[in-house]
């Protein structure tokens, strides 16, 4: 075949391709983007509430004053998002896992300094941290005492790039102390406890995907991640320790929005019993009364809060300077870097 | 001043004599493009990173460079991309060996195929390689989360540069000297020690450092295979994405630094390679 | 038997590294049957996916191809003092690690830093949003149309060029009628090259996107998002409709390369 009958065959080929590419740019500029009555707002959240917020989302365009709203959704692990959000990243609406990414946008006056308050303090789902196990607890790991026996491995994020991390480090702290321990035998059981954790992913995400892909014996993460792993065909169970802190994840509307009502009315939404019940569905806590069933989520014997140890901005420095916390030197005795 | 020489400063093509180069302007023009396309795109960038890197000065630079984890990354990133840079040496010639010399069914679909690692997306090399060598490995080889996971990684993606490196100058090679040294006597493993491989020489050297600073590199495939465990299977540019997701840019680009400078000197080593090639004629 | 051994390994090799891995994926999203791949790529997020890839690689495609005939031009047909330093130049994103390129559009057009903060203020928004990630993939494939046309430029030599202008052609006549169909098919080639690294392209634009989801979320993004999501299918899917791409340019190349040789 000569050159010429093949460049006949060709250049169609690229006169078809040219304007199918340029259509479909086209296409998608012209979608998206607010025109005329329809809003777009901006969701910056965590990563494991896409599931629940993607269902949200379809029940608020049901509403009348959700009908007309379109969302723009990013979701990451929740010190990423916040530091995007700082960054820059346009958000109308955010939804962390750790209060601190949250405070840290009121500090950068992204957020008003009346953020949390309402009934719930800001607060949008509540898990609890729990213990992550292979099908059937082959090693029978139920107390916090289990974790530190010789052998058994442990899954827990860095806790300083982790926000989840702290949330672990927090319970298994706080677990000691409601045993009736001192504070110095409480460190002392951190440091048992880092050691037996063979290594610490950047993001509780991250270690979800370690401990899926089949490494350690136990994973410390929050129930509903746990939950969100089996409800996607992974071969885990998990179990609550009878002592275990409380996981709040806070949510708001940012000052920078341009569209506050409608921030606003879909911040309100996600409160009410329906989107409640939506994140219960996902592994969450609710934290409005009457939505959870009886015996869907299992109570704790003693079940603390981040305020009964004194609060994120007390704890973020006593446990988590990278100089001088307790974690810090926790970290330094099994040879793993703080610093950033 | 000549009516010639008025008529090229205003940038016209003179009316007398057509043996002249061209417009001035049109030179001007796209290299004023040019210039400024670059600008803004690679040398302000790339600058702006060299720039951040001596924030601190050369103490806070070195300071960053030696942290722990970064510095595991970038042992585990030059110790890793060296390996896969070797093991490129030989499967490279080999495989091009083979596809210039060699005949059977199929072989000019391999010699296609030998390209895809270019072609493809590098979290779907990821992908591809988690698909027989992870979790759910038909053949139960689960390297998820380990070492070899990293240099398999590496090995995928730089598949392709010795091997195009060989190829066209095996194929242009002269084989009468090959059949000279036959016939006087020497083997195949001697013909190829002194009469082939010296030829080849320039251009396994040259596909090898390409080899080496796209390992130094690559992100996207080792994302999902090895785990990214720090100390342990985290390559440097995935410890880079990491400081830059959290908020210490000073030390991304201290780490960027170290490997622009790594990629800087491969590419001077071509370069000179190249040379010498060109000057062996 | 040296023979048979060399082949062995080198077809082991292979397999073991490329055409094996490469054939499990495809039928692993074939794996439940046609019906779950296609509702996987037809799912809102994926198509969406694929309009932000499209649309990037539509604008890197047309700014590089722009830059590469120029730039070619320059360097085959003129003689200047920085010549060899602009070649280094070009050639120098090829070796620039794809997370490095979003770090240094970080530092230039990010919001804190002078230009960004410049341009923030005038409502443009460069990172986070689809100009930082055009930048992006422009850098990691400039390199690639230029090197295709430069030996093709200084290989078919200027004769006809000058030709043309002894017959009064100007500049811009020369070029259209002359040079660009002598170079037709290198430029398709690197047009081809270039748009597949495009549509390839995952680190830089992972860095510089902010992820948003049906905005700034690439279909390799998109990938990684579902993998991490925990839905394989959704992960494979993508990876697929990637991987035949990625093919499809490689068979035009593979049918263009010839032509560009005689």
């Amino acid at each position: 075949m000569n050159i010429r009958r093949r460049g006949r065959v060709f250049v169609p080929f690229v006169l078809i391709v040219a304007p199918a590419l340029s259509l479909a740019a086209c296409g998608s500029s012209s979608k998206g983007g607010a025109s005329g009555s329809d809003v777009t707002l901006s969701l910056v959240a965590y990563s494991t509430p896409q599931t629940a917020l993607d269902a949200i989302i379809k029940e608020f365009n049901k509403t009348p004053q959700g009908s007309k709203v379109k969302f723009q959704e990013s979701y990451g692990p929740s010190g990423d998002q916040s530091r995007a959000v700082e960054n820059g990243l346009a958000a109308d609406v955010v939804n962390f896992s750790l209060e601190s990414d949250l405070t840290r946008l009121v500090k950068d006056d992204i957020i008003a300094a009346d953020w949390n308050a309402n009934a719930t303090k800001g607060i949008l789902t509540n898990s609890v941290v729990a213990f992550a196990v292979r099908k059937g607890n082959p090693k029978n790991i139920r107390t916090w005492d289990d974790l530190i026996k010789p052998g058994v491995e442990v899954i827990t994020p860095n806790p300083f790039t982790s926000g989840g991390a702290r949330w672990n480090v927090m319970a298994a702290y706080g677990a000691q102390l409601k045993q009736g321990k001192t504070a110095d035998q409480a460190k002392a059981y951190l440091d048992k406890l880092f050691k037996n954790v063979p290594v610490q992913d950047d993001s509780a995400r991250k270690a979800l995907q370690t401990f899926t892909g089949g490494k350690g014996d136990v994973m410390l993460a929050y129930e509903n991640e746990a939950i969100f792993a089996q409800q996607n065909g992974q071969a885990i169970d998990y179990v609550v320790p009878d002592q275990t802190l409380l996981i709040e994840m806070p949510a708001a509307v940012t000052k920078t929005t341009k569209n506050a009502t409608e921030a606003k009315a879909f911040l309100d939404f996600l409160y009410t019993p329906p989107a409640q019940r939506i994140f219960a569905d996902n592994g969450y806590r609710p934290v409005v009364d009457g939505v959870a069933k009886p015996d869907e989520f299992k109570t704790p014997s003693t079940l603390f809060t981040i305020a009964d140890l004194g609060g994120w901005s007390e704890v973020s420095t006593k446990f988590f300077d990278p100089e001088n916390g307790i974690m810090a030197q926790v970290e330094k005795g099994i040879g793993v870097s703080t610093t950033k | 001043m000549t009516q010639l020489d008025s008529e090229l400063a205003l940038g016209h093509r003179p009316a007398t004599s057509r043996s002249v180069p061209r417009p001035i302007s049109g030179f001007t023009l796209g290299m004023g493009f040019v210039t400024i396309y670059l600008s803004l795109i690679v040398l302000l960038p790339l600058g702006a990173v060299v720039l951040r890197a001596n924030q601190d000065g050369l103490s806070g630079f070195w300071h960053q460079v030696t942290a722990p984890q970064g510095l595991a990354a970038l042992r585990l990133t030059i110790g890793a991309s060296l390996l896969v840079s070797a093991i490129n040496a030989v499967m490279g010639t080999l495989i091009a060996w083979i596809i210039v010399r060699d005949r059977f069914p199929g072989l000019r679909v391999i010699d296609a195929l030998i390209d895809l690692p270019f072609a493809l997306p590098t979290i779907v090399a990821g992908l591809v390689l988690l698909a027989l060598y992870g979790p759910n490995s038909p053949v139960h080889l689960n390297l998820a989360y380990t070492r070899t996971a990293v240099v398999l990684a590496l090995l995928f993606v730089t598949l392709p540069f010795v091997v195009r490196s060989v190829q066209p100058v095996l194929m242009e090679l002269d084989r009468e000297m090959e059949e000279a040294a036959a016939s006087l006597g020497a083997s195949s493993m001697t013909t190829f020690r002194r009469v082939v491989l010296p030829n080849l020489t320039p251009a396994i050297l040259a596909g090898t450092a390409l080899s080496f600073a796209r390992a130094i590199s690559e992100f996207g495939s080792t994302v999902l295979i090895s785990g990214n465990l720090p100390f342990k299977t985290e390559v440097a540019a995935v410890h880079i994405f990491g400081q830059i997701e959290s908020d210490n840019p000073t030390g991304a680009a201290a780490l960027s630094t170290v490997l622009l400078m790594l990629a800087l000197v491969v590419l001077v080593i071509f370069t000179f390679v190249q040379r010498w090639a060109t000057r062996r004629g | 038997m040296g023979k048979w051994l060399g082949r062995g390994i080198a077809l082991i090799y292979l397999l073991a590294l490329l055409i094996v891995p490469v054939g499990i994926v495809f039928s692993r999203t074939f794996q439940h049957g046609f019906g779950p791949f296609w509702d996987a790529i037809t799912a809102p997020n994926a198509t969406h996916a694929f309009r932000v890839t499209v649309e990037v690689a539509f604008f890197a495609v047309i700014g590089n191809a722009v830059f590469g005939l120029v730039a070619a031009m320059l360097i085959a047909r003129h003689r200047f003092p920085g010549r060899g330093a602009l070649n280094a130049l070009i050639d120098l994103p090829l070796a620039v690690s794809p997370v490095v390129v979003g770090l240094a559009l970080i530092l230039v057009y990010g919001r804190f830093e002078p230009i960004g903060r410049f341009l923030d203020s005038h409502g443009i928004k460069v990172i986070f949003s689809l100009p930082g990630m055009v930048l992006a993939t422009i850098f990691v494939s400039l390199p690639l149309l230029v090197r295709e046309l430069v030996p093709v430029l200084e290989e078919i030599g200027t004769d006809q060029e000058q030709a043309a202008w002894t017959l009064g052609a100007s500049g811009l006549q020369t070029f259209r009628r002359v040079t660009l169909p002598a170079i037709r098919w290198a430029l398709a080639y690197g047009i081809v090259l270039t748009l597949a690294r495009c549509l390839g392209e995952f680190g830089a634009v992972a860095v510089v996107s902010g992820g948003l989801v049906g905005k700034t979320q690439t279909l390799t993004l998109y990938v990684q998002q579902e993998f991490q999501n925990f839905d394989p299918v959704g992960a494979y899917s993508a990876a697929f409709v990637l991987a035949v791409i990625a093919i499809l340019a490689l068979i035009v190349i593979n049918v263009i390369r010839p032509k560009e040789h005689n």
